[in-house]
């Protein structure tokens, strides 16, 4: 990370993208407690409809937390509580009439280490379409095989989608995590560090996919690879110790950051 | 001192010889270790040796009807089928409950609350309880307390009296902490990263313990509920006065009956022999049938664990 | 083109999301049905002590009595009692004495006024042996040599039931069992869980392990029928079936649980003390001596106190091997007679109901109490150690 400066960086061609902006997600002075430790300070963003929007900043200073907020995963931990308010799609997510299972079931997730069920490659993605009611063979297995398509996997997993999915490689796995999660079409896709277990060549396939999956929808992706925040990102968001320090278009946190905190953390000079 | 002979000293790294102390420590630890695993061999080798001779398909197909102390008639199917009885009704009451507490620790309990502690310790303290006191509790509680209440207005006692059903629940309640220590093992084996998965795609909790976390546990569930039926098979304080009978020439065919028993079995036997040198291979023999039942759901119960161990250092 | 299906029936705007908490019954039924189920074992544990412990109450509360000889009211004089007084004195319980006209009621009265003609009339007989005096101080018996003694014999023309005999026998072969089995056991934790490759330990820990799935019947007969003979030649002493002999046979079914618990506790200390002492110049049995043992002595110490409760609460091994003489001795060669053997081995004779059932039922509530404390007081020791370990408490 030491010889990454701004100037080696390829932004995504494509940005910013057109019509973009119809804000989706807003958080309004989100502030989260672990226990005592005061995880994530007073948090204000508003992010974009059908953008890839990055998270990035040093381990521990609460992203993916930050993401977690998104479906309410955070729920999962006891002694966690959040004050400030999350709307999506306007609707304030921690609403006490929330159902959290519906709002699960529209924002999909990826997580850092794949976590494949222990089933076959083809159970793993019908499990959630099961859930949600769908029962006809014809429609399940088509369903799998666009999802497959969709997560550049079908190609090499067609021929065995009933055997086990703990034995298809580490990238695979991911991939077809990520076939799971766009199985059952959800609007918003968070992605925990996807690509940080991964060697290169799965992680570049891992980019490809999210460029394309960026046409269909709304994906938060949680980094700490910031070539690849600069590679695949509309937005960019730099947190710090638990605050938001800048959120801006990815261009102008990698070339023109406004604060000097980003600009060490993007040159390398962090720490 | 001479420095020369400081950083001389220093590089020294030829062995100081003999270091005994160390020698001695780990010596007598390890003797330990063998002393105990020759008593074990001793005890089993012993069985083997004298039961093996008695040990035949006739002994272990005959029935106890002609005289249980003769070595040439005495059989023990009768106390072999009430032991997978009784232990086979208990099985259907214990891993159930045991299952769902566990459950209940394990994704639902919030770990610092009161409730949880104290269920922790009540079934840490179940596990102490001195087998003859779930005896007397079997005796209390079921026979005369619940027995006594089915049989209210019934002039000769049809419920309240020793009866396999009531011997089977009391080793339920006495094997409970087996069953769910074992199964919550396996649950906490289970990577936290399924749970997640599922829930982030929307199932609920309770579709996600079903379909993902249970089938996942089931190794462990399965160690649980054969620990409990090796441990209860040879139990026999807590049978005692809740159903084992001395003799008996039928089979039990209703849940109120009493039952014989293999490991009450060996107890007449050593005990109640009229003459223990003739009796002395039908009672190996017995002891022998006991320990290949117990012991052998006990090696099964160990492999499955140490799998189920192996999975969990393999996952974290 | 993305291959994503653009079929799908998507739900325009968020509003779905909003249906309430509520809106899942059968989860929330679920939740609060595995929630009941786990209280199952607070249950039962509570249950344990309420109903052994009932069935000894009127003895706690001075109810029964023991007496050969009780004074008799002549059965023309029933009308003049008042009916508690009739009840209680014929020892009926409500129901009975509903169920029951007057010609019983007077015929029981006959009985007992027969009875009481047969009954002795030596100054023994008018004692209530259930009361607390009696059950645990030394008494002067008539039929006995001409001292004070410690006696329980329950069967007999006088129904006697100190306590001592029992509590010395119990804690005779308990404490020869710790003897034999904590040493042993201890250095076995450490051997294993310290000293030997891992690849031993894989085997070594199971196969201890499965000394636990001897049943302790099994224990019992090996004791009685080949450890007490050899044993006895051995060492040459009188009684064959004594406290050692029990003691040791006991011992086997408490090596598994020190074993155990102590293996755990010396495992659950980090690796990174023993490296730390390594790096330092340590050998391998110092690190084990000096740092992981003294890290691990709660868990230790309560392997032991856990081992002690599983010795005083064992049956069979002692019913069996023991000899069952109810002697008021310290020696540990005479033959001895622990609370869990009476329990066994009296309890079918007693006539239900009885002083000598609920004697029993007694003694058997204060074993319970006794092991309940044990495992309290391993389960706070076990918490300490974890806590200390993970750097919580001091």
């Amino acid at each position: 990370m030491a010889a990454f400066s701004p100037s080696q960086v390829t932004l995504n061609a494509s940005k910013p993208a057109e019509g973009a902006g119809a804000p989706l997600i807003q958080t309004d002075g989100v502030n989260l407690h672990y226990g005592s430790s005061h995880a994530l300070k007073n948090i204000s963003v508003t992010l974009g409809e059908r953008h890839v929007t990055a998270f990035i900043g040093p381990s521990g200073c609460g992203k993916s937390t930050f993401l977690r907020c998104f479906n309410r995963m955070n729920d999962l931990i006891d002694s966690v509580r959040i004050t400030g308010s999350i709307k999506i799609g306007g609707q304030d997510i921690y609403s006490p009439d929330v159902d959290v299972i519906e709002l699960r079931k529209r924002i999909g997730m990826v997580f850092q280490r794949s976590n494949p069920f222990p089933k076959s490659i083809y159970d793993n993605i019908t499990y959630g379409l099961k859930l949600h009611g769908m029962k006809a063979k014809s429609d399940l297995d088509a369903t799998v095989e666009q999802s497959l398509r969709g997560a550049a996997l079908w190609d090499e997993v067609k021929d065995r989608l009933h055997t086990s999915a703990l034995g298809l490689s580490g990238g695979q796995q991911q991939r077809l995590c990520i076939a799971r999660a766009i199985a059952i079409k959800p609007e918003i896709l968070l992605m925990d560090e996807p690509a940080s277990a991964l060697d290169p060549i799965a992680t570049a396939k891992i980019e490809e996919l999210i460029l394309e999956l960026k046409k269909d929808f709304t994906i938060v992706i949680v980094t700490h690879n910031m070539q690849q925040a600069a590679r695949i990102s509309d937005h960019t968001a730099f947190f710090y110790l638990g605050e938001l320090i800048e959120f801006g278009t990815t261009a102008k946190i990698f070339t023109n950051p406004a604060k000097r905190q980003t600009e060490d953390y993007v040159t390398g000079r962090f720490g | 001192m001479n420095p020369a002979t400081a950083s001389s000293n220093k590089l020294d790294f030829r062995s100081r010889g003999f270091d005994f102390v160390s020698f001695a420590f780990t010596s007598l630890t390890g003797l330990a270790t063998l002393l105990i695993l020759a008593i074990l061999a001793i005890i089993l080798a012993n069985v083997v040796w004298h039961g093996w001779g008695t040990f035949s398909w006739r002994f272990v197909t005959g029935s106890a009807d002609q005289d249980m102390f003769d070595v040439n008639k005495a059989g023990i199917l009768p106390m072999v089928i009430g032991t997978a009885l009784r232990v086979l009704v208990m099985t259907l009451f214990v891993v159930p409950i045991g299952v769902i507490t566990a459950v209940y620790l394990t994704e639902y309990a919030q770990s610092t609350a009161v409730t949880t502690r104290i269920i922790r310790g009540a079934v840490n303290n179940l596990a102490g309880v001195p087998s003859i006191v779930f005896g007397l509790f079997g005796l209390g509680f079921f026979i005369s307390f619940i027995g006594g209440a089915m049989d209210a207005g019934r002039a000769e006692p049809h419920w309240g009296k020793p009866a396999i059903l009531w011997a089977s629940l009391t080793l339920a309640v006495m094997t409970l902490p087996l069953v769910i220590v074992a199964t919550e093992e396996s649950l906490r084996a289970i990577t936290p990263g399924l749970r997640e998965a599922s829930l982030a795609l929307g199932a609920t909790k309770l579709e996600t313990i079903l379909k993902i976390v249970l089938p996942e546990a089931l190794p462990g569930i399965l160690t649980g509920g054969i620990l409990a039926v090796g441990r209860a098979g040879g139990e026999v304080a807590p049978i005692l006065f809740t159903g084992a009978a001395y003799y008996m020439r039928d089979l039990p065919k209703a849940a109120t009956d009493q039952f014989m028993d293999l490991g009450y079995h060996v107890f007449i036997l050593s005990t109640q022999s009229p003459d223990i040198e003739k009796t002395r291979p039908i009672l190996f023999a017995t002891v022998l049938a006991l320990l290949l039942l117990t012991l052998s759901l006990n090696l099964i119960a160990v492999v499955v664990r140490a799998r189920v161990r192996k999975r969990m250092r393999a996952g974290h | 083109m993305t291959n994503v299906p653009h079929n799908a029936k998507r739900t325009v705007g968020w509003m779905g999301i909003h249906r309430g908490h509520k809106a899942r019954p059968v989860e929330w039924l679920a939740e609060k049905f595995i929630y009941l189920i786990s209280l199952t074992a607070i249950l039962m544990v509570f249950l344990i002590f309420v109903f052994v412990a009932r069935e000894a109450m009127p003895l706690v509360m001075g109810k029964m009595n023991s007496a050969a000889a009780r004074p008799v009211i002549a059965a023309k004089e029933m009308d003049k009692l008042k009916p508690d007084e009739l009840r209680d004195y014929l020892g009926l319980t409500a129901k009975e004495f509903q169920q029951l006209d007057k010609e019983a009621l007077t015929a029981l009265m006959e009985v007992r006024e027969e009875e009481a003609k047969e009954a002795p009339k030596d100054k023994d007989a008018t004692v209530n042996t259930t009361e607390w005096k009696y059950l645990l101080g030394a008494h002067h018996w008539s039929d006995s040599r001409p001292e004070d003694r410690y006696v329980w014999q329950p069967i007999g023309r006088i129904h006697k039931y100190n306590l001592w005999p029992l509590i010395i026998g119990s804690l005779k072969t308990t404490i020869v069992a710790l003897l034999f089995s904590v040493p042993l056991a201890l250095a076995a934790a450490i051997y294993v869980s310290q000293l030997s490759s891992p690849s031993l330990k894989e085997w070594l820990k199971p196969a201890i392990e499965l000394l636990s799935g001897v049943p302790s019947v099994v224990l019992g007969f090996f004791g009685l029928i080949v450890m007490a003979t050899f044993l006895q030649g051995t060492f040459g002493y009188q009684s064959r079936l004594n406290a050692f002999v029990a003691g040791i046979a006991l011992g086997l079914a408490v090596i598994p649980v020190v074993f155990s618990i102590a293996e755990d506790a010396l495992t659950s200390v980090p690796r990174s003390y023993t490296q730390a002492a390594l790096a330092l110049g340590a050998s391998k049995w110092q690190a084990a001596w000096q740092i992981v043992l003294p890290a691990a002595a709660p868990g230790v110490f309560a392997a032991v106190v856990l081992g002690f409760g599983r010795a005083i609460g064992e049956t069979m091994v002692v019913l069996m091997a023991s000899g069952n003489a109810s002697i008021m001795s310290l020696s540990l060669f005479d033959s001895t007679r622990s609370i869990t053997a009476t329990i066994a081995a009296e309890l079918a004779e007693a006539v239900f109901g009885g002083h000598h059932y609920r004697m029993l039922f007694l003694i058997g509530a204060m074993l319970f109490i006794v092991t309940f404390l044990t495992n309290l007081a391993g389960d706070l020791i076990m918490h300490r150690l974890k806590g200390r370990l993970e750097g919580r408490a001091k």
